[in-house]
């Protein structure tokens, strides 16, 4: 880290992860420290004339009262440059991989070392020449960081003027200088990194409504629940209903350019899991691995709380980079309560008043803060990026109405609320098609009319009052049992049993289930709506519902998800014409008796 | 005495200035390492450990492990150790007994070992793990065919007083092997404020299958200081890495009773004055529970692993207490036992919706159970649901105004509990056993309903 370091304070009392020093001159506000003999990374989180309050981001056990505070003169901040993609860092980036292979298999304490690796070369193509004119967010240069995301070398946002020098094409270490601007601040050298201050959010030139989906590939969250690209929505569920297995599937087919997923305190063999699992996996869009658009963060719940705290802020600055080179971008919080839980513990070490069940009163101002984090901007480059996020929630006892849950729905836009009894029967992705909601229906409608679907929001519609429905029928098939229900209105419950398992429910195992298309969704739907208009009329003309279960068209749609391949979509249409066929006759011979 | 070596560089102070339940204050105290150890000597000589919570300048809080009863402010003397608590780990230790802070219990010598670890370990990198994979047959259909347990997973019971998760913690450690494999799983047995008649119960059950000098108790019964129970863990823990990481075993490590450890926390907590969250526990009973279950798994350059078996009491049979609500987010899954099932003569009692193996998924199948496991367990679990809502609906209108196919879950369901979930406390079932029975029960059911098999598996197992 910076070799400048100068001692700014002694410490006076440790408890757990927060320290106190004294005699505390020259320190700012959330400037980054090291603490002790050790050199554990802190934050300062307090100043109060000469006292100073520390949130140490790794273990503290065995400092002692008298020792040293280091300043660095900077808050604390990410490295930014080509190298990111692929690697796994902790909550304040540190490249766990290379501690791995610089230590052993555990995280030892006061390791420090660079977030993007100093040696590596890197194939630079500028893009600017000497004598250009200059500003913050310009694109300068580019570099192949992986086979699929072009890494571009931006101008750090506050520094403008002419460029004085660019180097040739060439390779090029981080650290090397590739373009001088000359400005009224004199002369500023530009490497191929940045750094950039975690809690501060990056510039723009104006942010935009989201207005394009984001493709999931999820069919009950692109058809259902949407997500625009710049949206944010709350996952929650109590544990064991699927959040982390969602949030896997989404990173793995959502169709973002880069991917920011942020284990925070959660379990350390799914990080693992996604380590392995990541780079064998094969991106439907680009055939390259999935690892090569992804950057993890991994916190788990065993590592220090407070770095945990940082993870989420460390995460969404990648994130807002790579929007400002002109990419969408998805991040993944896994879980946004366990980063609650964080600032909860150490609001209490700072001894600061309670309010909901011992959560600061800033948690909602936090919550607010990170959320609108995400959007749909012209960056400063004049390029259209945008930022996702999709922030897991695990409430206490499964119950939606604790703080978490609540202050998160005031500032997402949509919700996907997972459902214990739909888990119960490994019905996944176990979203609730009463609880769940979209603000983004509304918007996304051009994007589906513009992709050839302009029956989207009709389908839609028909098939939630269809869900509404049933719900109502089975408050009294509960009290009474189905029986006794009219088959006008047991074809209802048919068409929802049929919609619930082959499109609701969706195999992540499965390869020929674990994405789906936007087409063969539409297809689907269509199918599964047009069946139920048609075996309603069918039964309106006198035929009965067993009649209806009887046809063959009805137990292969009940077998689509396992029949209909995604490269064969036209299979659906030909489905449809023989369901017409099927209910006709039924209706024919109706007629006849 | 462990951390003796080490002691000589140790500063002792005399005299102590506030005692609030195990809780200790000594003011004048210099440059205290936070969380490192502490030796109390009482006036009468009686010398009790304890640990450093709070440092500052010129004072110290202690918590100490075997309560201060009989400790006065003047006469007192606490001495420094300079390094957190650590503990000898060694082979030999298996087959022994020991307390809460790693002193035999038992009439052999202290173990001796060139290794002393830290007891709260480190935190495992990410990176470095390795993605358990391999099948543990535990002989038990419920967990076997339905929640599958995963070498190097942690897998809780959650319990609730009165049902009998020793007993089928006992039949787990006995009957457990890996498929094709002729391994055998050194045990270290952690108890936590349960009752002598518990940690006799799984003694004797070790002993009469033989194992007894494969397994290492570390025993911190209901009569011993609750203090010293938030150490036991970590303590045996400490052992488990040695065992599994350096030495290269399978370890099963079975915690009892979890709820205990938690109380114990909440204890301490409130005498700290932090601020409670839910119930009273702390606002980091998450991060601690984390800090004892994530010390399982398997890591890159050894062939050992870690199973975990927490066995927590979910009070008031409440699974959305903070207990087992905040360990199902850290386990990997969980086995649930319901009273109703008990009452109703079924051993072992496990509620097959509630519960969950997350790492079934990546270890069953073909070369590891067999093809049709995924697709069976899911079908399995899809009718179980169905039965619950057909059960709910017969106790309003009446079992016999059910439709045929209803009825015919009905019967499904009966079958499921007497053929499927109930075996002998001896029962050692195959994986193709339990399989088969899976089929069974499910060709009691019309072909038609099962939309999750494929048509292949149906040609081959289906019998309906």
């Amino acid at each position: 880290m910076n070799k400048n370091i100068n001692i700014i304070g002694r410490i006076s009392r440790i408890v757990g992860p927060l320290v106190q020093a004294t005699g505390v001159k020259d320190a700012q506000m959330l400037e980054l420290v090291e603490v002790g003999d050790d050199r554990l990374v802190g934050e300062i989180v307090r100043l109060e004339q000469e006292k100073a309050s520390i949130q140490v981001y790794e273990d503290t056990t065995g400092i002692r009262p008298g020792e040293n505070v280091y300043g660095s003169g900077m808050p604390l901040s990410v490295e930014l440059g080509p190298g990111l993609l692929g690697t796994i860092y902790d909550g304040i980036q540190r490249p766990l991989e290379l501690i791995r292979d610089r230590s052993n298999q555990y995280i030892q304490r006061g390791i420090h070392l660079p977030a993007l690796d100093r040696d590596k070369m890197w194939r630079v193509t500028p893009c600017a020449r000497k004598g250009d004119s200059i500003e913050g967010g310009r694109i300068i240069a580019t570099v192949p960081e992986t086979q699929t995301v072009e890494h571009r070398i931006m101008v750090p946002p506050g520094i403008s003027g002419t460029l004085s020098m660019v180097v040739p094409e060439g390779e090029y270490r981080v650290e090397d200088t590739i373009a001088v601007v000359r400005g009224e601040r004199g002369d500023q050298e530009i490497n191929l990194y940045q750094r950039w201050p975690v809690r501060k959010l990056r510039p723009y030139k104006s942010k935009a409504y989201p207005s394009a989906l984001l493709v999931t590939g999820l069919r009950v969250l692109d058809v259902l629940f949407p997500i625009a690209r710049g949206g944010s929505v709350a996952l929650p569920g109590g544990f064991g209903t699927g959040k982390t297995m969602l949030q896997h599937a989404l990173a793995k087919w959502c169709d973002a350019h880069v991917i920011v997923f942020i284990g925070c305190g959660e379990r350390g063999n799914e990080m693992t899991d996604v380590l392995t699992e990541f780079p064998k996996l094969i991106d439907p869009r680009t055939g390259k691995p999935l690892m090569q658009r992804t950057i993890m963060i991994a916190n788990t719940s065993n590592m220090p709380v407070a770095a945990r705290e940082a993870s989420i802020y460390t995460g969404i600055t990648l994130a807002e980079y790579y929007r400002d080179m002109g990419y969408t971008v998805a991040v993944m919080a896994d879980s946004t309560s366990r980063w609650a839980e964080a600032l909860r513990e150490l609001s209490g070490r700072m001894e600061e008043l309670p309010a909901d069940e011992g959560f600061p009163s800033y948690l909602p101002s936090r919550l607010a803060e990170f959320y609108e984090r995400a959007g749909s901007v012209t960056a400063l480059s004049g390029r259209e990026g945008s930022v996702s996020v999709i922030g897991s929630v695990s409430p206490a006892g499964g119950d939606f109405s604790e703080p978490v849950t609540q202050h998160s729905k005031r500032f997402v836009r949509a919700f996907w609320a997972l459902d214990r009894q739909l888990a119960n029967a490994r019905h996944y992705p176990a979203v609730s098609w009463l609880d769940s909601y979209s603000e983004y229906v509304d918007d996304l409608g051009g994007w589906w009319v513009a992709q050839g679907f302009p029956d989207w929001k009709e389908l839609r519609g028909q098939i939630m009052d269809l869900l509404q429905q049933e719900n109502r029928l089975q408050e009294v098939v509960k009290l009474v049992g189905p029986d006794v229900l009219p088959d006008s209105q047991r074809i209802v419950l048919e068409t929802c049993g049929i919609f619930k398992n082959s499109f609701l429910q969706q195999d992540t195992l499965n390869p020929m289930d674990m994405f789906c298309p936007i087409e063969k969704q539409i297809k689907m739907l269509r199918l599964i709506v047009l069946f139920h208009r048609l075996a309603s009329r069918a039964i309106n003309r006198g035929a009965t519902l067993v009649a209806v279960r009887g046809t063959k068209i009805y137990s292969e749609l009940m077998r689509i998800r396992q029949t209909v391949k995604n490269e064969e979509p036209e299979k659906l249409d030909q489905m449809a014409d023989e369901l017409k066929r099927s209910m006709d006759e039924l209706e024919a011979r109706c007629e006849k008796r | 005495m462990r951390n003796d070596n080490r002691g000589q560089s140790g500063r002792e102070y005399l005299g102590i200035d506030e005692v609030v339940g195990p809780l200790v204050f000594i003011r004048g105290a210099e440059a205290v390492g936070y969380n490192e150890l502490a030796e109390i000597t009482g006036a009468d000589g009686s010398r009790r450990l304890g640990v450093i919570l709070e440092s500052a300048d010129g004072v110290a809080v202690m918590q100490v492990f075997e309560g201060t009863m009989g400790l006065s402010i003047p006469g007192t003397r606490v001495r420094f150790f300079g390094t957190p608590l650590e503990i000898p780990v060694s082979r030999e230790m298996l087959g022994r007994v020991f307390d809460g802070l790693g002193r035999p219990r038992d009439d052999g010598p202290e173990p001796i070992s060139e290794l002393q670890l830290n007891v709260n370990g480190l935190p495992i990198n990410p990176t470095a793990r390795t993605y358990p994979r391999k099948f543990i047959q535990t002989g038990i259909s419920a967990i076997d065919g339905m929640n599958t347990l995963i070498r190097g997973q942690k897998l809780p019971i959650f319990s609730g007083s009165g049902l009998p998760h020793n007993r089928i913690a006992a039949q787990i450690a006995r009957q457990a092997k890996i498929l094709g494999e002729d391994m055998q799983f050194a045990v270290v047995f952690v108890a936590m404020g349960v009752k002598y008649d518990v940690a006799r119960f799984f003694i004797d059950s070790f002993e009469q299958s033989g194992v007894l000098e494969n397994v290492a108790l570390f025993l911190n019964l209901a009569d011993d200081p609750p203090v010293a129970r938030l150490t036991t863990p970590r303590v045996a823990l400490t052992l488990a890495e040695h065992l599994a990481f350096t030495l290269g075993m399978h370890v099963l490590v079975i915690l009892t009773d979890m709820t205990n450890y938690c109380e114990s926390l909440r204890q301490v907590a409130t005498v700290r004055g932090d601020i409670p969250s839910r119930k009273g526990y702390p606002g980091y009973l998450y991060s601690d529970l984390a800090s004892i279950y994530e010390r399982a798994g398997m890591i890159h350059g050894s062939e050992g692993s870690i199973t975990q078996m927490p066995i927590l009491t979910m009070p008031n049979d409440d699974i959305t207490h903070p207990v087992p609500d905040l360990t199902g987010y850290i386990t990997e899954g969980q086995t649930v036992l319901e009273r109703d099932l008990l009452h109703r003569g079924i051993y072992p009692p496990i509620a097959v919706l509630p519960s969950l193996s997350r790492l079934m998924k990546d270890g069953i199948g073909p070369g590891m159970t067999r093809e049709d496991h995924a697709h069976l367990a899911s079908q399995l679990f899809e009718a179980c649901a169905y039965v619950r809502d057909i059960r709910a609906l017969a106790s309003v209108i009446g079992e016999e105004e059910l439709s045929p196919l209803d009825t015919t879950y009905m019967k499904f369901g009966r079958e499921f509990e007497e053929k499927f979930l109930k075996q002998g406390e001896y029962e050692n079932r195959s994986i193709e056993q339990t399989l088969d029975i899976g089929w069974s029960m499910l060709s009691l059911l019309p072909r038609d309903e099962l939309h999750r098999m494929t048509e292949e598996e149906l040609k081959k197992h289906y019998r309906g």
